[in-house]
């Protein structure tokens, strides 16, 4: 990387926040989808007013700059596939503002998820989305990706809370959009088309959500079906009794298959599906939405049924759901997770159609996720030392998404595009849909430098001749 | 040749990492500085590296490599249970091998073995009586833990006066009916904290047991294992060997977390330890088996409870023992058991993290603090010494009036 830019960027963060190491750079250079490629320079961004010099001076001399939270996204978008500056985004952790009145709170992008939660649980109200990364993930990267939950049947997701933002473009200027109102017509809705845009219209530095009163208790069941189909129609039968229960998720006989060993609660081979139902809201109400839940599904070839009393049961119903993704490594060492979504009236349609493609293919597809909104992920797991085995999952992947779309479905629900699907984009949009999101994203980034080669194929251009002189 | 594993015999596991960033939410040197360059994946991304040959041994690298507590919490969450720490010895000693001993145990290995060295430390009167500082074997992990005057402002044990080998026998009497139980009281215990150790053989005796305590065991390894120095870990595990199997005890009790963690370490080297490790035992799951808790339970609850809240040492909550010490402490007639916030963070001691690394060391120490505070407890008991002492530290910094004690004063002070 240039010297004079290193310099510059010294002065902007200060030099203790600029890493050119090669251990640096390999400590930045990969995400969750284990892909890697190595930035020249990583900077630790502590302002807005520092974001926005970085990224003038990226402008100035046309290198790339990397947004980068936690590192836990699925499809690659803070990967530095063209190297650059990595702009790393944790210093900036600071809950600003929890509006008691107005029910909002003002954070910092590199506040974590689940730090949140906690703070605005101690106070009473509920910030529900809730990826299973909420852990570790940043409300930076959740509004980049637009990400989602299990809870998101009955709350929906990130968009859904986000009132307003601070960005800074790629060419520096500092924008406000959105604000304190749950109304506001004011100007084009710019808050929602940062939402999910992959770091690649703006660098989000401030964001305003919209929280709820805390829901006074929840109640989990764990219900054992005879068939997929029988769990699918339970869904429906669900939403169609007008109970819309807080999370819905389901697992099919592939991944009972998985954890049957692990599980503490008894899955007999006779188990052809679980779904896992939880309600919430006053206490008064839980009893009588099971009763009216257990009612409705009743007709669908039920195996058994688990209703936690307390706590600590309702942690065991849940904890089966987690030993899910670890307990999948056993059916190959290499795992392709897609989390492709259809209506949710498809969802069997989805599943008989992945099982023919596994037996066709002859490889394990092993399904779970958000039945309450059709939201599936589709888990290929294969052994990608087996000689063809690329092109095989290439083809797999292919018959996946072409099936997802035919039945009117998208081939992400929440991981977004990146790298890993930008493939598969022209499979769902057509060619005068993404001339338009190549024309927005050229209107705010006119030289390309932020976060490139991302979401459009087509758009990776040659890397800028000053970013490669090391 | 070495009885560890080379970095070379972890290629499998390292390969196992998805990079999935769980280990962010329980990494404690991630969370006090939020840089990837600390946390479990980075540590593994640079030993892939270093596998594949695409890097080698900077200066940077090693900073990073530095920047572990050796603590598992990472391995404890992570989905497929890849050994960080494990992998993060291995660098330590390869680096000591080629360069001996480096950035991660600067200061640290001058000590080892320089008798002279020592003197002038503890001489130059850093915190160490040198009188009863000499009384401390070479090989002592407290040396590592405790060696360099640089530490100001840190609060250290004092050195008792009457060390725990010099309070008992080799060998403690007990009922015909019940077999021997060995007790590794590890240094922290023996040098620094003997009533400890004086509570622990009291409970044992009460109950029946014969005490085995062979004075020819030494530190268990892990402040050398945390510094990469293989050679002495090796050292001190066969001399561990061969000292309890001088008498055929049933169990091998540990009151020291880390202990019970060092030792533990030895099933992963290339010997053969099973006389050792198939016999440890923690003392409260010990304590549990025995049957103790039902007895505490019954007696009658005093009047004067004390407000106590528990800190999981890493050491025993990557084992999953966290039941036992609360239900022990919930038994006790002398105390009233709160949970607390953050319960089982690391305290920030970290085998010999703390010494390199005091800043961060202390950061990760201060995030107990709100937990301590709102638990409204005045002890916070704990089942490991080093976490006694780094607890202390933070609360005193912070200027609580809490102390940190370890369950078995409790435990001797409901019988008194
Ligand atoms: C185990 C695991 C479980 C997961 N579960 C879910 C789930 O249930 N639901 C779900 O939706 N996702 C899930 N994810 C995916 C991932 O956690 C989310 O996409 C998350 O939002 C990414 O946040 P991050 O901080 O890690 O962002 P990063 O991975 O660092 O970045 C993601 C994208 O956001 C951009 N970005 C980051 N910060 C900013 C910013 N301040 N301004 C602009 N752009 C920015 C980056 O450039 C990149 O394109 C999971 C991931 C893992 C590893
Ligand atoms: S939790 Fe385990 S697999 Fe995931 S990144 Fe950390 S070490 Fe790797
Ligand atoms: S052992 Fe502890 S400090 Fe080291 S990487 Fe794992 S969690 Fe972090």
């Amino acid at each position: 990387m240039d010297e004079q830019v290193l310099k510059e960027l010294k002065g902007i963060v200060g030099q203790e926040n600029v890493f050119t190491e090669l251990t640096d750079r390999i400590t930045h250079s990969y995400d969750a989808t284990q892909e890697r490629h190595l930035p020249d320079v990583v900077v630790y961004a502590g302002s807005t007013a520092e974001v926005s010099s970085v990224l003038k001076l990226a402008n100035r001399h046309l290198v790339p700059v990397l947004p980068r939270g936690a590192g836990s996204g699925f499809t690659g978008g803070s990967l530095p596939v063209q190297g650059g500056i990595v702009l790393v985004l944790t210093r900036m952790d600071r809950i600003l503002e929890i509006d008691m009145e107005n029910l909002t709170a003002e954070v910092e992008p590199g506040v974590v998820t689940a730090e949140l939660q906690r703070q605005v649980e101690r106070r009473g109200l509920f910030y529900p989305p809730d990826p299973a990364s909420k852990e570790f993930c940043t409300m930076g990267g959740n509004v980049a990706e637009c990400a989602g939950g299990p809870r998101c049947v009955k709350y929906g997701v990130t968009r859904d809370y986000v009132l307003g933002l601070e960005v800074v473009t790629p060419t520096g200027d500092i924008i406000k959009t959105g604000g304190r109102t749950l109304k506001n017509v004011v100007g084009y809705d710019l808050t929602r088309l940062f939402v999910g845009s992959e770091g690649t219209l703006g660098i989000v530095t401030k964001i305003l959500v919209r929280l709820l009163p805390k829901p006074e208790a929840k109640k989990t069941m764990l219900v054992q079906f005879e068939t997929i189909d029988g769990a699918a129609k339970s869904v429906s039968a669900i939403i169609g009794a007008r109970i819309i229960p807080a999370t819905l998720e389901f697992m099919d006989a592939a991944t009972i298959a998985c954890i049957r060993e692990a599980s503490s609660i008894s899955l007999p081979e006779e188990c052809r599906a679980v779904l896992i139902i939880e309600v919430d809201g006053d206490k008064e109400i839980l009893d009588q939405q099971v009763e009216k839940i257990l009612a409705v599904i009743r007709p669908f070839g039920i195996l058994a049924t688990r209703i936690a009393a307390t706590d600590t049961e309702s942690e065991e119903i849940w904890q089966v759901r987690r030993i899910v993704s670890p307990s999948l490594r056993q059916m190959g060492p290499d795992k392709f997770n897609e989390d492709i979504v259809v209506p949710r009236s498809r969802v069997p349609d989805m599943i008989r159609a992945l099982e023919k493609i596994s037996t066709d293919y002859n490889v394990p597809i092993v399904n779970f996720g958000h039945a309450g909104d059709g939201n599936i992920h589709v888990n290929i797991m294969v052994d990608l030392q087996a000689n063809g085995m690329a092109e095989k999952v290439e083809k797999v992947l292919s018959e996946v998404f072409r099936t997802v779309i035919d039945l009117q479905g998208s081939i992400s629900g929440e991981h977004g595009i990146g790298t890993a699907k930008a493939p598969f984009l022209h499979m769902e949009l057509d060619a005068a849909t993404i001339s338009s999101l190549q024309r927005i994203k050229a209107a705010f980034d006119p030289n390309n430098i932020l976060n490139p080669g991302k979401i459009f194929l087509e758009s990776s251009p040659q890397r800028p001749a000053e970013a490669s002189s090391r | 040749m070495s009885m560890h594993k080379s970095l070379k015999d972890f290629e499998k596991v390292i390969r196992e990492c998805v990079k999935c960033g769980v280990c962010q939410a329980y990494c404690p040197a991630y969370l006090a500085t939020r840089r990837e360059g600390a946390v479990a994946r980075g540590k593994i991304a640079l030993a892939a590296a270093l596998l594949d040959g695409g890097i080698g041994l900077e200066e940077r690298l090693q900073q990073d490599i530095g920047m572990c507590l050796m603590c598992g919490s990472c391995m404890h969450k992570c989905p497929n249970t890849v050994p960080t720490h494990e992998i993060v010895g291995a660098i330590r000693r390869e680096i000591t091998d080629k360069q001996g001993m480096s950035l991660v145990g600067k200061g640290v290995s001058a000590l080892l073995g320089s008798r002279v060295l020592m003197k002038t430390l503890a001489k130059s009167g850093a915190f160490l009586s040198p009188l009863l500082f000499e009384k401390i074997p070479e090989t002592s992990g407290l040396r590592l833990r405790f060696p360099a005057p640089s530490m100001k402002g840190r609060t250290v044990p004092k050195i008792a006066f009457r060390n725990l080998f010099d309070r008992f026998p080799e060998f403690i009497e007990g009922r015909a009916d019940k077999p021997v139980v060995g007790f590794f009281a590890g240094c922290s215990i023996t040098y620094a904290y003997p009533e400890i150790g004086e509570a622990m053989i009291t409970v044992l005796q009460r109950m029946g047991y014969p005490v085995f305590l062979p004075k020819a065991q030494q530190c268990c390894g892990i402040p050398a294992l945390s510094a990469g120095n293989g050679r002495l870990v090796d050292e001190l595990a066969l001399a561990n060997l061969e000292a309890f199997r001088k008498r055929d005890v049933q169990y091998i009790i540990t009151a020291c977390a880390s202990c019970n963690g060092g030792i533990g370490a030895y099933r992963s080297m290339k010997v053969d330890s099973k006389d050792l490790t198939g016999k440890l035992i923690d003392f409260s799951v010990f304590l549990q088996k025995e049957g103790l808790f039902e007895e505490l339970a019954g007696m009658e609850k005093r009047q004067d409870r004390v407000k106590v809240t528990y800190h999981d040492p890493c050491h025993l909550k990557t084992q999953g023992i966290t039941r036992e010490p609360r239900e022990l402490l919930k038994a006790l007639p002398n105390v009233d058991f709160v949970e607390m916030e953050n319960a089982s963070s690391c305290c920030g001691l970290g085998g010999t993290f703390s010494v390199d690394h005091y800043e961060c060391s202390r950061a990760i120490g201060a995030k107990k603090i709100p937990g301590l505070q709102e638990s409204g407890a005045s002890l916070v008991a704990t089942a490991c010494p080093g976490c006694i002492m780094q607890l202390q530290d933070s609360i005193n910094h912070a200027g609580l009036k809490m102390k940190a004690v370890h369950i078995l004063d409790l435990l001797a002070a409901a019988w008194r």
